[in-house]
């Protein structure tokens, strides 16, 4: 492993641990429900506050279930990924193109770090 | 950081709604400049919507026992300035509020103040402050993202306190309780930001040297042209 990669991977343990901690040292255990939504906790200390208070607009669209909401969820969260990931993904092509094509033909990176810089596919020819 | 649909009275979520309004226009008209000065900066954009799109989706469980979600809107606002993440954060806060009964419309302007507005803001300010007095990027880079994140749930904490008062203790009473949901649960979810804003930023380091020397982010050493070093580093 690289250097870059040990502090990369360093970084997401560091955030695991931060999730999972509290779970492991059973942080919720004195709750009525453990590990429930800030969001929700908001709303019953408005109710607490001001009991009378009724809210005075409903979603357009509410998830029937649980697992409806959590699936919406996990789309959220992997649309992101996903571009993410393609974003990733395109850089690290252009990239290894770019290479490629100095290697084909030295002398000339200055050309083909431009066409790469502009986005243009490097040419099949090159890489073949 | 979410309020409810419904959970700000009327009069509140229009006075909200009015103040997020020209921030959010201003966004629009700086992200179509950037994107018709630098078409090559569309790519990036969604790279940086995408990743408040994953962790506004992340519920993670916290020191206090319940779980709150970070917002990903730090890396936005130092890579493209807060304007823009104005947009960004409003989208992904549309989503919620549509598909996931995550928010609510009419709460729509007390959440982009809070998650697209002050939060990007603060994060931002911090960043360039740090930057400015010679701190290194990364460190920049987790602070600012740390306090956009905080940020983001202190003033829902101030949004929610203004709305609703305790009979007894008045605003202050009620921040103290809407703090201590909001702004408690969040700082260890404000680290886990800002790890992993540094971390998707040493990858941008690593893959789109050129893109961050354009947009001021990384600098650059020797004499060379900002274009002709990008290019470079492009080629590496």
């Amino acid at each position: 492993m690289t250097r870059n990669a040990k502090i990369n991977t360093l970084l997401l343990l560091v955030v695991a641990a931060l999730a999972v901690l509290p779970l492991a040292l059973g942080l919720g255990d004195g709750k009525e429900e453990p590990f429930t939504g800030a969001d929700a906790q908001a709303e019953t200390a408005i109710a607490e506050i001001e009991p009378d208070y009724e809210p005075w607009f409903t979603p357009l669209y509410e998830p029937p279930s649980g697992e409806v909401e959590s699936a919406l969820f996990a789309l959220q969260a992997a649309l992101g990924a996903g571009v993410l990931a393609y974003y990733f993904g395109v850089r690290k092509g252009r990239r290894q193109g770019a290479a490629l094509a100095s290697a084909a033909a030295p002398g000339s990176a200055g050309e083909a770090g431009e066409g790469a810089g502009e986005g243009a596919a490097v040419p099949a020819a090159r890489e073949s | 950081m979410h309020i409810a649909e419904g959970f700000l009275p009327p009069l509140h979520a229009v006075a909200w709604g009015a103040a997020s309004a020209p921030f959010v226009v201003h966004g629009v008209r700086a992200l179509t400049r950037e994107v018709k000065a630098n078409p090559e900066s569309t790519l990036l954009l969604g790279a940086s919507g995408a990743f408040t799109f994953v962790l506004s989706a992340l519920k993670i469980p916290s020191v206090t026992g319940s779980c709150s979600h970070p917002t990903g809107t730090g890396l936005g606002a130092i890579l493209f300035r807060p304007p823009i993440m104005a947009v960004l954060g409003t989208i992904t806060l549309l989503f919620q509020a549509l598909l996931l009964a995550h928010g609510g419309l009419t709460t729509l302007g007390a959440n982009v103040f809070s998650m697209a507005i002050a939060g990007p803001w603060a994060g931002y300010a911090v960043y360039r402050l740090l930057r400015k007095s010679g701190t290194p990027l990364m460190v920049g880079v987790f602070f600012g993202a740390f306090f956009a994140d905080l940020v983001t749930y202190c003033v829902t904490s101030v949004q929610l306190a203004l709305a609703f008062p305790d009979p007894a203790s008045g605003f202050l009473g009620s921040l103290e309780k809407f703090a201590g949901i909001f702004a408690l649960t969040q700082i260890p979810l404000a680290i886990s930001e800002g790890l992993l804003t540094v971390l998707v930023m040493r990858l941008l380091m690593q893959s789109s040297k050129s893109d961050l020397v354009r947009l001021g982010v990384a600098k650059l050493t020797g004499g060379k042209s900002a274009e002709q070093t990008g290019r470079e580093a492009e080629v590496r």
